[in-house]
């Protein structure tokens, strides 16, 4: 039985899903162009996560094995359309930009994956510690990855003006790279090295 | 590990599902009055931003919207008579809907801008000032760039030649290059150039370099470094909609004042 503190505090750092189990790749590259969207995101994976491993950790005793994966699909699915239905109704400017990425939270393979790995054998609490953890070892790192791409790609941060560019006026040249999907592959590069230089049990094994 | 049997695994599956649907379905119908509220606010933010009369990224409450939209009227045109359709309700018109569905649609003439089918009828506003005198007139365009199909709006001074402004609103252009035809220091250079020349055909385009002032360069807009095929996409687009395929024939009507479907027919009205 895992404790409290070890669920909602080891993805943070300890087992990062994207940087160590380098899941949720995909929308870790495509919605870091801006702070704003990025936060949204990470709110709505939030909360998906939060729901999908409460709602599985419920139904952990009922749901026969057979069909256990088909069945967690299912209640994400709905969250996620949940989650979709709500920033467009009250964010839209940012569901607009987000566009097909909330939906795509679906085939996160982060949610999917504690919702089998975790929820299936822990408790309805446990199991939203684990989904805060999870969600926020997410955040973290696209935070990052947005903060740095907005910075040096657009010289804003959450839309305010830091770097004045050239195009305004002013003298920051800004970086092509960063607002490419690109850029963030590089910076997660960057965050997995720093991490893996911090704790060095997360080196694999060469082989 | 427990078994389970097929009587309970169906069971099971169908009242996960019954549960689901009821929650999701419930949820997005009490929450679609609010999304179609948005979706409109939105359609007239982006007029507005033709029309310069928002910035881009402007933070403004929807009552002020409504306030800065008084002015607009939105009309369904024919396209091809260039004519007003009174019998179609603007509001619920839907373009992208009319364009795909063949019925309402025609497969384009042979265009540079990537425009595969062209809607028989398209929404345009119209603004007027205190007078009731046209005061402008704002039209919709999309048409390829680089990687995406590119939506905005034009607007025209009352003489339906002089641009007054252009807003793109959804494009999937590369962030900083092809995307900055949202960059208001680039939009700004529309404002007071041509759309014809003096033996009316179309002449305004997006060329290499700087255009210059409008008194020397009329017809002619800035270009965007790193940006060639949005610019060109952006050129052709104009053409295309400017020309007689597009809204040629509805300026020609406003011009010689052949409008006939201005107000609604009585006829319309009744079955409104």
């Amino acid at each position: 039985m895992p404790k409290k503190s070890e669920a909602l505090l080891d993805p943070l750092f300890n087992n990062n899903p994207i940087a160590l189990q380098v899941l949720g790749i995909c929308s870790a590259l495509a919605v870091t162009t801006k702070l704003e969207t990025t936060l949204v995101m990470c709110v709505a994976v939030t909360a998906v996560m939060v729901g999908s491993n409460f709602s599985i950790s419920l139904l952990r005793n009922y749901i026969p094995p057979s069909i256990r994966i088909i069945v967690q699909l299912t209640v994400i699915a709905s969250l996620v359309i949940v989650t979709d239905q709500v920033l467009k109704a009250y964010l839209f400017d940012t569901s607009k930009q987000l566009a097909v990425f909330v939906g795509l939270i679906i085939t996160n393979c982060i949610v999917m994956g504690r919702a089998e790995a975790f929820a299936m054998q822990n408790g309805p609490f446990l199991s939203i510690l684990d989904g805060l953890g999870n969600a926020g070892g997410y955040s973290i790192i696209l935070l990052g990855t947005a903060f740095l791409r907005e910075l040096f790609g657009s010289g804003k941060i959450f839309g305010i003006e830091i770097l004045k560019l050239t195009t305004e006026g002013g003298w920051y040249n800004p970086n092509g790279l960063m607002v490419l999907s690109p850029g963030a592959f590089f910076i997660i590069g960057f965050f997995i090295w720093a991490l893996r230089a911090w704790k060095p049990e997360q080196i694999e094994e060469e082989n | 590990m427990q078994s389970f049997s097929v009587r309970y695994i169906i069971l099971f599956s169908l009242a996960i599902c019954g549960v689901c649907a009821i929650f999701v379905s419930s949820l997005a119908v009490s929450l679609a009055p609010l999304q179609d509220v948005n979706k409109v606010l939105d359609r007239k933010k982006n007029v507005l931003m033709a029309a310069g009369l928002l910035e881009a990224g402007e933070a403004i409450a929807p009552e002020e919207v409504e306030k800065r939209f008084a002015s607009f009227t939105p009309v369904v045109v024919d396209l091809a008579t260039g004519q007003e359709l009174a019998d179609v309700d603007p509001v619920t018109f839907d373009q992208r809907k009319v364009r795909n569905d063949p019925a309402t649609s025609e497969v384009a003439p042979q265009n540079n801008a990537g425009i595969a089918r062209v809607p028989n009828q398209a929404l345009v506003y119209k603004a007027v000032d205190e007078a009731g005198e046209l005061d402008m007139v704002i039209v919709p365009v999309e048409g390829y760039g680089l990687w995406s199909t590119l939506y905005g709006f034009l607007a025209l001074d009352a003489d339906l030649n002089t641009v007054k402004g252009l807003a793109y609103y959804e494009h999937g252009e590369t962030p900083g290059l092809g995307g900055e035809v949202e960059n208001p220091r680039w939009r700004s250079v529309w404002v007071g150039r041509k759309i014809y020349d003096d033996s009316g055909a179309t002449a305004i385009e997006v060329i290499k370099g700087a255009a210059g002032p409008v008194e020397s360069a009329p017809h002619k807009i800035d270009g965007i470094s790193g940006a060639t095929i949005t610019a060109r996409g952006v050129s052709n687009m104009m053409r295309f909609w400017l020309g007689d395929e597009g809204f040629k024939p509805y300026f020609d009507n406003i011009h010689s004042g052949n409008l006939q479907a201005s107000a609604p027919t009585p006829k319309s009205k009744e079955a409104a």
